[in-house]
């Protein structure tokens, strides 16, 4: 099954290399694409890009873990962005909060237990004026109020 | 999902797409550059550099391969024009990229797009695109012979740091976006070591419309050390949030008359790292040689705090700082355990006054923008408020 896996891990990214190159400036477009295929970037994965771009495994390492929006750890197929950045915050994003936590049942920082949500704080995304603002992966949405948290779930768990 | 609100007149729905790029493909590329030069024109993104002059570098900078990178990496807390132009008039911001590209003599431009902004990424390739089919783009771009121009996006993976030009090259390198020493400047040494332009989204959609309609005509708007208009993104406590076009050298008081935000007892301008302005400073001028900004303005009604104000903004840099220099990684971390102590009301004077030195350590001795800046909000908010602050104690906490 492992095996399995790595093997599928590897071929994956031999054909993100041979889209975007094995230069080191190709590091990154071949992460997010990682990330978007599998909602994590494993130690494996890690490796096998460093192994096929000729840098060190630390490397690889180094850059997943400095960016928000790449991730060592798995995240759910969902992933919940609210911006605590003062506009947002002046605008109620603390009861949205709440609200997310209690209808999905976790902290911020947590995943659901089926996979399917990750909760995370998000730093200014630029919508200020209509805030408070929330992504759900790349989808935006604005002016939330904890009312609307329960309906903006049943609109990903049900996409019309 | 997501409403346009853009509140006045703004300059670039005027400008038909094309002229701008048709009338400097008919220059030199130096006399593009002079034109550049006269208009005056500062980089809109914040720092407000001489647009003209950076070009001139990078064109004087020995070189066959050279970059145009265009900075759609809008961090700064409070600012979202960059977005609103990116939506309407993405045109624009991409004949200014080809107008960089044909005076300095890249043939390669690569917008940088933050990752929050992902959603304007299908639009964004749909447009040049359609450039690429109108021969605005390719091989003798925009009709002009020996001119081979492209564009490509590539995605940014939320760090605010990647803001700060060299850091968003080390990004676009495959690295860690922590800043670069400077000098050599990206004009000289820039993405992959060669002679790279970097400038904001909303400079180059200014270059497009100073080409259309002249370098006297931006000049004649704002002041004379801060020329043309700028886009404004207003939020926080006023009526009507939004983008607005306004001159350069727009009062305080000017802006909040006009957005309704009358009554409000501190503004913050140029995002969590720029400064707080108190209602008795509401003359000041918003321009670079007064309250500099690259368009970020938040209002704070009377019923604000400005602790909290201070903490949310010290959270978001404790958090964003990349960490490889101290006073920024260190400084950062014991301003915001000072704003917190003072929320409790368990903060000395003399302590305070400690933490005001840390700052203004931080603002000379850190390695980039972020650390120099950082402590700003917290500097002007201790210097303005100081009795607000002091007033606090355990029990109100």
């Amino acid at each position: 099954m492992l095996i399995a896996q790595h093997d599928k891990t590897r071929a994956q990214i031999r054909d993100l290399v041979a889209k975007h190159g094995c230069q080191r400036n190709a590091l990154i477009p071949i992460l997010q694409d990682i990330r978007d295929k599998n909602g994590q970037i494993s130690d494996f994965a890690m490796q096998t890009v460093a192994a096929q771009l000729g840098i060190e495994p630390s490397e690889v390492y180094g850059v997943v873990t400095f960016y928000s929006f790449l991730s060592e750890k798995p995240r759910g197929r969902f992933v919940i962005r609210l911006c605590r950045t003062i506009s947002c915050d002046m605008a109620g994003k603390e009861e949205v909060a709440r609200q997310l936590e209690n209808d999905l049942g976790i902290c911020f920082g947590e995943t659901t237990r089926d996979g399917r949500f990750s909760l995370e704080w998000a730093n200014c995304m630029g919508v200020c004026d209509q805030g408070p603002a929330l992504l759900v992966n790349e989808r935006l949405y604005t002016r939330v109020t904890p009312e609307k948290v329960s309906e903006i779930l049943d609109s990903i768990q049900c996409p019309a | 999902m997501i409403q346009e609100s853009i509140r006045n007149q703004i300059t670039f729905s005027r400008i038909p797409p094309g002229e701008g790029l048709q009338a400097g493909l008919q220059l030199t590329p130096q006399a593009l550059i002079d034109v550049v030069r006269d208009s005056g024109i500062r980089g809109r993104g914040g720092a407000g550099f001489p647009t003209g002059l950076k070009w001139g570098f990078a064109a004087s900078a020995p070189g066959d391969k050279k970059y145009v990178i265009c900075n759609a990496d809008e961090g700064e807390p409070g600012t979202f024009k960059d977005r609103v132009i990116l939506s309407n008039w993405a045109d624009l911001v991409f004949e200014g990229m080809t107008l960089a590209g044909y005076a300095i003599g890249a043939d390669e431009g690569i917008l940088y797009l933050r990752g929050e902004y992902a959603f304007l990424r299908e639009e964004l390739e749909k447009c040049l695109a359609e450039r690429r089919g109108q021969g605005l783009l390719g091989a003798a771009a925009g009709g002009k012979d020996g001119f081979a121009f492209d564009i490509h996006i590539h995605m940014g993976s939320g760090a605010y740091v990647c803001g700060e030009e060299t850091a968003l090259i080390e990004a676009l390198e495959g690295r860690r976006g922590e800043a670069r020493n400077r000098p050599p400047f990206p004009a000289s040494s820039g993405y992959l070591g060669k002679p790279t332009v970097v400038n904001n989204v909303e400079t180059f959609a200014w270059i497009a419309a100073i080409l259309q309609r002249g370098a006297a005509w931006f000049k004649g708007i704002g002041t004379e050390k801060s020329r043309g208009p700028k886009l404004f993104s207003i939020s926080g406590d006023v009526e009507k949030p939004g983008v607005y076009e306004f001159p350069m050298g727009i009062t305080v008081a000017g802006l909040l008359q006009e957005t309704g935000g009358n009554g409000a007892k501190a503004v913050q301008i140029g995002g969590a790292s720029g400064q707080c302005v108190p209602a008795d400073h509401f003359d000041r001028a918003i321009a670079y040689e007064d309250v500099a900004t690259g368009g970020s303005i938040i209002v704070f009604g009377p019923q604000r705090s400005m602790l909290d104000v201070a903490e949310n903004f010290l959270e978001f840099f404790e958090e964003e700082s990349c960490g490889q220099c101290t006073p920024c990684r260190i400084g950062n971390t014991k301003l915001l355990e000072g704003v917190r102590l003072l929320k409790q009301g368990e903060c000395s004077a003399q302590y305070l006054k400690e933490l005001c030195q840390l700052a203004e350590t931080m603002q000379v001795a850190s390695k980039c923008g972020l650390g120099q800046s950082s402590p700003n909000a917290f500097l002007s908010i201790v210097k303005h408020f100081r009795k607000e602050i002091f007033s606090r104690d355990a029990a109100a906490a």
